[in-house]
This record gives structure tokens, sequence and C-alpha cells, in this order.
């Protein structure tokens, strides 16, 4: 019964968004507040039931109810509550259900909260937002239904991936479905703001805070995803160009590029025209993503989970959707102003090189996910696309706007100053070049490329640094006025340095891993040993071990360096009964920022004694490589705290009627 | 789904850089290092985007065989990459080769550093003047603030 009940409520919430949608563009044409206020009612209460039904799934979830097709096809008895849980959102209709959720959730906030928002705006956007929510939701309901009864419940589930049963990784997709979907208010303000011809810094500042929360959710998200495969995975790689990351890639570099032009627009009124267009490709690419990972086009090879008829249905929402989005733009965007005029070097031009540079990174990753698709269609010649290809043009692509990013907090609006900022930037400059002549001289073997990463994360580093004492005198005014100058500083102040910082941190973890990563493979017996980056680790033992629903071997290395005791690793090599797949479970011993990664493989026979074949990699600074996305993401939240951003919000609703509207509504 | 996905490219990932296994190792230090670099350039062709050198797959295991030995003959890079496309066609290799058919892939993004940079160049160049004080002017307003208001 209660799955029925959830079913239910799922098909109410559909009649809602319809209302929704139905609502507040009656509510627009005849400029009522009555019909709006119903339209944001309905927005509610489409969340309240998709929020049922997610509620309803998740426990037949717990309670293992297999009577329910998707979690008899998703889940097992043995598995530990948490993978229960996770295993809400671990099938296609499942995850559909967590982006619905959080697609109605973002529309019901927008009712709730966007009370600062223009009326007609508001009506627009929320609208959309009910537009969105039906197409959605009526897929959902029709064509990927999760609360889908089977007439002869089988007494056992078929399980879930034992790779899947991670804690990161059960966690991660909630963060990325609220990073993906929270684009949608971006394009439902993006459309209402077409619609209404008005695109100023009050729409940039009501944008900022939402794509600044979905930036900072999928960061998040990203990261979560890329720590899982490096430590589940069982060889260190943290990143594979593989489609359905570059999927989830693509609508980050997007709203990073949307974030930085959304300034522009706020404090200079220009670019007015190409942060919409950001605002309505941010949500794009999040379907693209959503259409390429359920479509199977992406996974010919593998006849894995392709249902033709889903992936054909979510290509023609992609298209009706994205299609009229741009059409409007197309439409109406060449009425809308081009705003304040700026000399060569300011900062308005150094964020338009930054989006030039972000806009040409995510055509990388696009052409490097769909070309192969549109070559064979073409010429019927399958090629293939890795990870050499996007190392020779998106790596470049970002050394170059890593070159120019210091510089760009410290130009001037409208006019900068490039004597000035060089002066002020020199000591960064020379900083992060004696860290990167250093890293050549000292770090073996000798790697002129990787040297020239570090100097460039060091340069990163060293520029926020530089930004922060430009900002507060340093060394030119009294210690206690630098310190009282640094704890007045915005928090949209803090959370830009501290997201380049984090950029920083990062490229140094990524270039120094990549570059300097050492590995050894051998069979060995029981003492036997092996040597990897400086350490010696000795194979002391293996047993059998116990675990919920899996048998192990664990193995007992020893690791020293020099003589001395390092660390005892206990590697496992993991066999699950329900599926009898294998699975490593990798030991790393923690280094300071630097992983000793140690995994422990099949068992082989070498003249009748057991051997055992043991890997270890050396991965210095691995640790920066998660740590520096973490701090983007802090950055990205402690702007959005900032308290201007929120009372800016109010302020602008107040200056509303003397800021004319650049065009008037047709 | 999209976690499954993930899975299914890297299915075959369980416990990987597969190459290292000491069993298929070559003698020659720098001769394995030699096919290690190639193998990050083949493509596993019954995987999804994984190069032989992670795959555990069976093919990926014959092709690194192949490679190896023709590393040992004193193959050159070229040679070798020629032999495989010859069997298995342009799929084969993980990084495109820059032709004509893939002209757009290599160039598409620096097409798109081109024309924002020629956009930005011309709003910069049809700056309007009035928005900019002329010499006079800015003589003028230095000489008010200066003085002060009358």
């Amino acid at each position: 019964m209660i799955a029925e009940f959830g079913a239910f409520a799922l098909m109410l919430a559909l009649a809602c968004a319809v209302a929704q949608f139905g609502l507040s563009v009656a509510a627009r044409l005849r400029r009522s507040i009555v019909l709006a206020a119903a339209g944001e009612g309905a927005a509610l209460a489409s969340f309240a039931g998709v929020a049922i039904a997610f509620g309803v799934l998740m426990h037949a979830f717990i309670v293992s109810d297999f009577s329910v097709a998707n979690v008899a096809a998703n889940s097992h008895t043995e598995k530990p509550l948490l993978y229960r849980v996770a295993g809400t959102w671990g099938s296609h209709e499942g995850s559909m259900l967590l982006w619905v959720l959080a697609l109605t959730g973002y529309g019901a906030a927008m009712a709730a909260f966007g009370r600062s928002l223009p009326r007609g705006l508001k009506a627009v956007a929320v609208a959309t937002q009910g537009l969105l929510g039906t197409v959605f939701l009526a897929y959902t309901v029709f064509a990927s239904n999760p609360l889908a009864r089977l007439a002869q419940a089988p007494v056992e589930g078929r399980s879930l991936n034992p790779l899947l049963q991670d804690p990161a990784l059960a966690v991660h997709p909630p963060f990325l479905y609220a990073g993906y979907v929270g684009m949608s208010v971006v394009f439902s303000l993006a459309v209402a703001a077409l619609v209404e011809g008005r695109v100023d810094a009050a729409w940039a500042r009501w944008v900022r805070p939402w794509a600044l929360g979905a930036w900072s959710l999928l960061t998040i998200g990203i990261t979560l995803g890329s720590f899982w495969a490096y430590y589940e995975l069982g060889w260190g790689g943290w990143w594979f160009w593989d489609p359905v990351e570059n999927a989830s890639f693509m609508p980050w570099l997007v709203a990073a590029a949307l974030l930085h032009s959304a300034i522009v627009t706020e404090k200079r009124g220009a670019l007015a025209g190409w942060t919409v267009f950001l605002g309505l490709a941010a949500f794009s690419f999040s379907m693209l993503g959503a259409f390429l990972v359920r479509s199977g086009v992406l996974t010919s090879v593998h006849a894995f989970a392709v249902d033709p008829r889903r992936g054909v249905l979510l290509l023609i929402i992609l298209g009706a959707m994205t299609g009229a989005g741009f059409s409007l733009f197309a439409w109406r965007a060449p009425k809308l102003s081009q705003g304040g005029v700026f000399a060569p070097v300011s900062r308005e031009s150094a964020l338009v090189l930054n989006n030039i540079l972000l806009a040409a990174a995510t055509a990388t990753v696009l052409l490097g996910t769909l070309y192969p698709l549109i070559r064979e269609a073409v010429t019927k010649e399958p090629i293939s696309v890795g990870p050499p290809y996007f190392n020779l043009t998106f790596t470049p692509l970002m050394a170059v706007l890593i070159l120019i990013l210091p510089a760009g907090p410290l130009l001037a609006w409208k006019r900068g100053d490039a004597r000035g900022v060089a002066q002020r930037l020199w000591a960064a400059m020379a900083l992060a070049l004696v860290a990167g002549l250093l890293a050549y001289a000292v770090v073996s073997p000798k790697k002129a490329l990787a040297a020239t990463g570090l100097t460039l994360g060091a340069w990163l580093i060293a520029g926020a640094a530089a930004e922060l004492v430009e900002r507060t005198r340093a060394f030119r005014v009294p210690a206690a006025e630098t310190w009282r100058r640094l704890i007045g500083l915005p928090r949209g102040a803090w959370g830009m340095t501290l997201a380049h910082l984090g950029l920083g941190v990062f490229v140094l973890g990524a270039c120094f891993e990549t570059g300097w990563r050492a590995e050894a493979a051998e069979t060995l017996p029981l003492g036997g040993a092996l040597d990897v980056g400086g350490y010696h680790l000795t194979l002391d033992s293996v047993n059998p071990v116990e675990g919920p629903n899996y048998d192990a071997d664990r193995g007992l290395i020893t690791a020293t360096k020099g003589g001395r005791l390092v660390c005892h690793a206990q590697p496992e090599r993991r066999l699950y009964l329900a599926n009898g797949q294998t699975t490593s479970e990798v030991a790393i011993c923690d280094r300071g920022a630097s992983h000793l990664y140690i995994v422990l493989g099949e068992r082989r026979e070498a003249g009748g004694k057991p051997v055992w074949l043991v890997r270890g990699y050396w991965n210095p600074w691995a640790m920066l490589i998660f740590l520096g996305p973490v701090i983007m993401a802090l950055g990205g939240l402690t702007s959005l705290s900032d308290r201007r951003l929120r009372l800016g919000v109010a302020a602008g609703r107040k200056a509303q009627p003397e800021g004319a509207p650049k065009v008037q509504a047709a | 789904m999209r976690l499954r996905a993930l899975l299914a490219g890297l299915a075959g990932v369980l416990c990987i850089a597969a190459a290292s296994d000491p069993a298929e190792r070559l003698p020659d230090p720098a001769q394995e290092a030699h096919a290690r670099a190639i193998f990050k350039d083949i493509r596993c062709l019954v995987c999804q985007n994984e190069s032989i050198d992670d795959s555990e797959a069976e093919l990926a295991r014959d092709l690194r065989r192949t490679v190896r030995e023709q590393v040992t003959a004193g193959r050159s890079d070229a040679e070798i990459k020629r032999y495989l496309t010859d069997r298995y066609g342009q799929f084969v290799l993980m990084r495109p080769s820059f032709d004509a058919g893939n002209l757009m892939l290599w160039l598409g993004p620096f097409l798109v550093v081109a024309l924002g940079v020629v956009l930005l160049l011309g709003r910069l160049r049809n700056r309007q003047p009035d928005a900019e004080l002329s010499t006079a002017e800015a003589e003028r307003v230095e000489r008010l603030s200066r003085e002060g208001p009358p």
C-alpha cells in the first residue's frame, strides 16, 4: 500500500507542477498577485509530493520491500543500512527521482524565499521552473516509475555492485544532483530576464547566490566521486576523462564562468547578454549530462542498462528545453544593453579573458566527449578520445588561465594600472619561480613540465596572498591597522581568495602527484619485500577475515623507511558472496599530504608455495588534489554567506522603482 | 545510473594498472618503461575508455604482449601504432590522429579562444569616446578638485 501511496504522491506532484506552470503564466499575463501566490503554492505542493514519493522509496529500500521492482533489482537484505539508504538513488529510476526532488525543491525554495524578486520576473521564473518540473516529472512517472511493483516478489534482492558500497560514493550523488539541478534556478531566472527584457545589476545579484550554491555543491560532489575512484578502484588514478566525469565537469566549468561574468554584470552592468547565455548553458549542460549518462550512447561497448526509448525521451527533453531557451535568447538578447565601457587593461577585460578560456575549456570537454559520436555517425569510422587529447588541449588553456588569474582581482574596474599590478605581484612572481626552480633542482627525476606546473600552483597561492596583502595594506600601515582591515574584509572577498587559493592547492597536488608518483609491483611470498618511493614494504601475513556480506583475505604489510617503522598496512582482497565479485580494499598510509598506497592482488602459486601480487604506489602530495577543491567549495559557501549578498537582495528591491528597466517588455 | 556507467567504464579496473604485473614485465627496465608509455596511448578495445595500461581484460593482455614484443624487436612508436591501427583502425588510439576528419576536434577549442578575443577586441575598439574624458576635460576636473568648491 505504501508504494502505491508514493506513486500517487508522485502523480500529484506532476499535476501540481502543471498547475504551477499554468497559474504562474496566467499571473504574469494578468499581473495578478493572487494567481502568482497560487502558482507558488503549487510549487511547494509539487515539492511535497516528490518528497513523499522519495521517502516512500527510501522506506522500501530500508525495509527491503522486494515487491518494488527497483528495490528487488538494486538491494539485498545483507547490505548495511547506509547502503540500503543510498540504494534509493543508486539506480536509473531512483536517481531520476532524486533529480526531480532537487528540481521541485529548488522551485519551492525560489517560491518561498524569492520575496525580494520583482513580481513579473518571479512569476516567469516560477513558471519556467514549473515547466521543467512538469517535463521531468512526466518522464519519471510515465517512463521511469521508481515505485512500480512486481507481480511476484523475489525472496532476495539482486544486490548492488560492491564497489558502490562506500561512504564517499553513497553520499556523493545528493551533492552532485543538488549542484546540477541548482543550475535550473539560474536557467529559470535567465528565461525570466529575457521575457521581462531586463538584465541589470539587480538581476545579476539575484542569480549569484543560486549559482554560487550550486557550483559549491557540484564541486563537493565531483571531488567526492574523484576521491572514491582514487581509493576504491585500486591504482591511485583520480581523473579519467571518462564521459561520465566529463558530463559532470561541463556544468561545473560553465558555472565557474557564470560566477565571474555575473560579477561584471552586477558591478558594471556589462556582459549582460553573455551572463544570461551562460545561465541558460549551465543547466543545458546538466541536462546533457543526464542524457549522456542514461541514454547509453556513450556506453555502446557495454550492453549495460541501455534503454533506447528512455534515451530518446531524454534527448527530446534536452532538445526542447535548450532549444526554447536559446531561441528566446536569440530573439530577446539583442535588445539587452551593452553596459559600461572598459579599457583593455581592466578587471572587466581580465574577467572576459577568464570567460573566454573557461568557454574554450568547456568546448574541449564537449568535443572530446561528443566528437567520437559525431565522427562515427558521419564517417562510420570510430575514433577514441582519451586523456592524451585533454592533456594537449585542456591543460594549456588552463595554464594560460592560471597565468592571468592573480592579476584579475588586483586590477581596477574600468581602467587598470598594469604597472601597479606588476609591482604588487612581483614578490608572488619571484616566489613562484623560486618554487618551480627548486622543484626542478631538488626533486628527482628532473621533470621540467611538472616543475612548471608547480610554478603555476605556487603562483596562484602567492597571488592569493598578494591580494590579501593589498586589501589589508599589510607592511605599509601598522600591524594593528592591517589586522583591523583583515577582520573587516567582507566574506565575499574571503570567498574569492579561498577559491583561488584552493585552485592553487589543487594544481600543486595534481602536478606533483602526476609528475613524481612511483609504482612497483611484485609477487611476494610471506616475508617477501618490495621497494617503492624510498619505502620498504614487507608482506608479513595474509589472513582470512569475514565481513558482513563478503569474505576477504587481509594482508599485513609493514612499511619501513631507512629501517624505521612507518606503518602497518592492512589491504584486503574481498569476495562479495552475493554476486561473486572481487574487489580490492586499498590501504593508505598518510605521510603528511602524501600517500603510500598499497594494494593486495590475487593469490598465485610459485614453486608450490603461495605468493601474492602486491602493488605499492608512492603518491606524493595526493591529498592536495582533494583538499584544493574542498577549499574552493568552502570559498564558494563563504561568499554565499556574505551579508552584502543577502542585504543586497533587499536593497535591490527598494532600488527597483528608480532603476529603470533597460528594455521595456514587449 | 551515472555511477553504474562510471563503473561500467572502470569495471575492468579492479586491482589495475594491470600492466605492472611482474609476470608480463620485460627484463630490460628501459624497454619496459618505453612499452608502458605506449600502453597509455592504446585503447583496450573491449573496455570503455580504458587504456591497455589499465585494463585486466584478456584482449588488453594480448595487446600488451604484442606491443612488448615489438618494443623488444626495436620497432619505433610510429611503427607500432601503425601496426595496431592497420589491424584495429583509429579506434585503438587514445590520442586521435591530427587529420582532416579530426580538425574540428583539435582546433575547436582554440577557435573559441580566437573568436572570444576578436569579440573582446571589437568591444574595446567600439568604446564610445564620450565615456572617456579628453585631456582638456581631465585637466579641468583636476583643477576643479584642487581648487575646491567656489
